[in-house]
């Protein structure tokens, strides 16, 4: 790293400090990556031994250190030499062979990332955007994502209502939005205790696992049909909700967060234990599919006295038509859930909800019964949570405990965090990054995660209120001002 | 000209004693604040006035002590050390503000406003259903919400930003925003924790109007904690006096600004000033 060394400029730097700096970052590394990186258990002869990488731990250091340096010696307003150098790494690193392939991935992405970082430093003439200036711009962007979903919000749906029918729709294409379509429906699901009330919900799978296994085993147990089952699966789902509330919602902020993630965990344990009704870890098969509303099935060939969707309609029979069905199905709950939650944002329990985020002791002095109020939002997500899998149930035909995992609840989690909490728009963009960009890029699925984690640290580092963070009022006594006119006056009066 | 009712007592507080561990932060304090009176707690920091507000509000259970609410007949007395915090504010209509601001600052002015009517909203949107489905009950209801809130934000003039961020508000609105939504639950008592700290001169002169008015417009006790002599010894008819958790003077505000031991307490507590200075702010307030 000869090219970073410091030039002669009026501006003097402190190399010391900044060595201190990235030597502090380096022991954390080494600290870190030791155990982590540089013993690893491998099995030998069908016993564990603990074999060293230690050269991988030494690289490791030696990446961050040099990372650090970069990060600090563009801070300190020397972006050149830092862009040179840290291009000639990830260059060199690209080319070069590195023991391991993770290795070489870090030092391309790290390299990549502090050019990239340098290049903006060098552009914008001052080394770095204040915090708050930064802030600034990105609340500009989500004022102007507010505006724009006003018209960009009807063109979603219409163009959501037609996908199943564009050209390029093939079976995968409609499996991919029904896949994301489930997301967005558990995001705005969650988004009404995360996003409006403010309760950290850890463990919003259970009631998803609650909505699939009342079908499940409603179906497999009372030939029950899927159409009556939906609402079952919804109240079921609900009721647990308002059991786990009951005790649970008196609690605070972590505590309530480390209770939610038990109570996820027991659903799933319960479910794989319980072998003689839930069928444990082999999970339920041969769940029915959804009939065309108690009217038709989706059959090739159905049985005498059932109708089937294609002779219904007089076309020929094809499997994507029930595909498409499923599609439409999970659009109209998903759409559901998001008018509902438009309408009760306005009404004088959502504001409440929102209220609690806000301030939760001026609540009480309001006179609002707290512990009502939590309830009700916990209870009306587990509903929607419940209907969501009643879907999953049914549009797979197969569910066991492996499905509802807490990496499920932290998945829809992290959307509603990423869009922004509480915004209906932001739970989309968020699916579309966190569950889209991997379904279109499998082969790297195995660095999901990894981007998954990088990507949640961004996002707490620069835009900790979420991606498209502006809230509207919910009433007016003046005109209505467009989010960008509200944004811009707020930054007059800063 | 009718003769204006004699005030009734709103508010008795009986041998209110509040422990945390071994410390004793309010000891066997009593007294009583009448209806239609602004009634003041003063005291140096630390005197427990707000565990006072605190134990009256719900917020803690008192250790000792009795606090009784008259309603109005045929209604019965309540007594606050019984009731959950949010049932004191909904039941027996104590509304209050904290000395540190308590806004929902993410919501806007009128947000804040018409969530502070959440139980009447509440019941007139039939806990939501009627909301829903947006019939005429809940509509008429929430325009009267509106109206009400309008009322206020008029009277503490905010009616201008009334779509603003309320966290964005400037320091003495912000102020004036609490005292307003406090008066939107329609309260019997209005319990404020030191309404003019952080005011310049002429916004408290307006505080102590905006506090007059309410008691003699709207006709309900105010119990005021308050260090700015200006604003308590012009506006209330009664003061009580805390130092170390005991009641140490009670009276009228001509009462207590003689009381020898009122005069040593504030005395005591701002030894670094000149005493004769601290004693005039005391006496020089009317
Ligand atoms: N929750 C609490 N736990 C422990 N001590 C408290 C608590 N609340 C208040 N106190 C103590 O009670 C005393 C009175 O405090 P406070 O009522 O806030 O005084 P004031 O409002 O008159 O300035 C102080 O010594 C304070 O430290
Ligand atoms: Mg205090």
């Amino acid at each position: 790293m000869t090219a970073v060394a410091p030039g002669v400029r009026a501006h003097t730097l402190d190399i010391a400090a900044v060595l201190k700096e990235s030597a502090l970052a380096a022991l954390v590394a080494l600290l870190l990556a030791f155990p982590l990186v540089g013993l690893r258990t491998v099995d030998v002869l069908s016993r564990l031994t603990i074999e060293p990488h230690f050269a991988e731990v030494a690289v490791a250091v030696v990446l961050v250190f040099l990372g650090r340096l970069g990060m600090a010696l563009t801070r300190e307003g020397r972006p050149l030499p830092v862009l040179v150098a840290s291009l000639v790494v990830a260059a060199s690193a690209w080319f070069l062979p590195l023991p391991t392939m993770p290795l070489k991935l870090i030092a391309v992405a790290g390299g990549a990332i502090i050019a990239l970082r340098a290049a903006l430093a060098l552009r914008s003439h001052h080394s770095t955007l204040s915090l708050a200036e930064r802030e600034r711009r990105m609340d500009r962007v989500g004022a102007r994502f507010q505006d724009a979903s006003r018209l960009i919000g009807p063109i979603a749906v219409i163009f959501a209502v037609a996908l199943p029918f564009l050209p390029f729709a093939d079976r995968a294409v409609v499996d991919i939005g029904i896949l994301l379509l489930t997301y967005i429906m558990l995001g705005w699901g969650l988004n009404i205790v995360v996003g409006l009330a403010g309760l950290l919900d850890l463990g919003y799978v259970a009631f998803y696992a609650v909505g699939a296994y009342s079908y499940a085993l409603l179906a497999q147990y009372f030939g029950f049909s899927f159409w009556l089952c939906l609402p079952l699966a919804g109240l079921l789902a609900s009721l647990s909700g308002l059991l786990l509330g009951f005790p649970v919602l008196r609690l605070r902020g972590d505590y309530f967060a480390i209770v939610t993630l038990g109570f996820g965990e027991m659903i799933r344990i319960i479910l794989i234990n319980w072998y003689d009704f839930t069928g444990g870890p082999n999970g339920i098969s041969g769940i029915p599919r959804p009939s065309f509303f108690g009217i038709a099935d989706f059959v090739r060939n159905p049985e005498p006295g059932v109708l089937s969707f294609h002779e219904l309609f007089g076309v020929e029979y094809s499997s994507i038509q029930r595909i498409i069905f499923l599609y439409y199905l999970i659009l109209v709950l998903a759409l559901f859930v998001n008018f509902f939650t438009l309408r009760i944002r306005k009404l004088p329990i959502g504001r409440a909800w929102e209220a609690l985020r806000e301030d939760d002791v001026a609540c009480t002095a309001l006179g609002i019964n707290r512990t009502n109020i939590k309830l009700a939002a916990f209870s009306i997500a587990a509903m929607f949570g419940g209907f969501a899998g009643s879907f999953f149930a049914t549009r797979q035909g197969f569910i066991s405990p492996e499905s509802f995992s807490f990496i499920e609840s932290a998945i829809i989690l992290a959307i509603v965090v990423l869009g922004g909490m509480g915004s209906q728009a932001g739970v989309v963009v968020a699916t579309l990054l966190v569950i889209g960009l991997p379904e279109m890029f499998r082969e790297l699925s195995q660095y999901r995660m990894l981007a998954f984690g990088i990507g949640m640290v961004l996002i707490m580092l620069w835009r900790p209120r979420g991606l498209l963070a502006h809230r509207d009022p919910t009433i007016l006594l003046h005109k209505r001002k467009s989010a960008m006119q509200q944004q811009q006056e707020s930054e007059d009066r800063a | 000209m009718t003769v204006p009712p004699k005030p009734t007592p709103l508010l008795e507080v009986e041998h209110l004693t509040m422990r945390f561990g071994g410390l004793i932060a309010v000891s066997e304090v009593s007294f009583t604040a009448m209806d239609r009176e602004i009634t003041a707690i003063i005291g140096p920091n630390g005197a427990g006035k707000t565990t006072v507000f605190n134990c009256l509000t719900g917020f803690y259970t008192p250790t000792v002590g009795r606090l009784t609410m008259h309603r109005k007949p045929p209604k019965t007395p309540l007594y606050l050390e019984r009731l959950e915090a949010y049932r004191i504010a909904h039941k027996a209509r104590v509304a209050r503000t904290f000395q540190n601001i308590r806004l929902f600052s993410g919501m806007s002015v009128l947000e804040n406003m018409i969530v502070a009517q959440h139980n009447k909203l509440m019941r007139a949107s039939g806990f939501s259903l009627a909301g829903l489905f947006g019939l005429p009950v809940y509509r008429r209801a929430e325009r009267a919400a509106v109206d009400l809130a309008r009322y206020w934000l008029d009277r503490v003039n905010l009616i201008d930003v009334a779509d603003w961020q309320a966290g964005n508000l400037p320091y003495g609105a912000q102020r004036r925003l609490e005292i307003a939504r406090a008066m939107c639950t329609e309260p019997a008592l209005l319990c404020l924790d030191e309404p003019a700290a952080g005011l310049n001169p002429r916004e408290s002169a307006e505080l102590s109007d905006l506090l007059t008015f309410i008691r003699d417009e709207h006709k309900i006790g105010v119990l005021l904690i308050e260090h700015d002599m200006s604003v308590v010894m012009t506006i209330s008819d009664h003061v009580v006096v805390l130092e170390y958790g005991r009641k140490i003077s009670d009276g009228t505000p001509a009462e207590v600004r003689v009381d020898p031991a009122v005069i040593r307490a504030y005395l005591g507590e701002e030894e670094e000033e000149t005493p004769p200075e601290a004693v005039q702010r005391l006496a020089g307030g009317a």
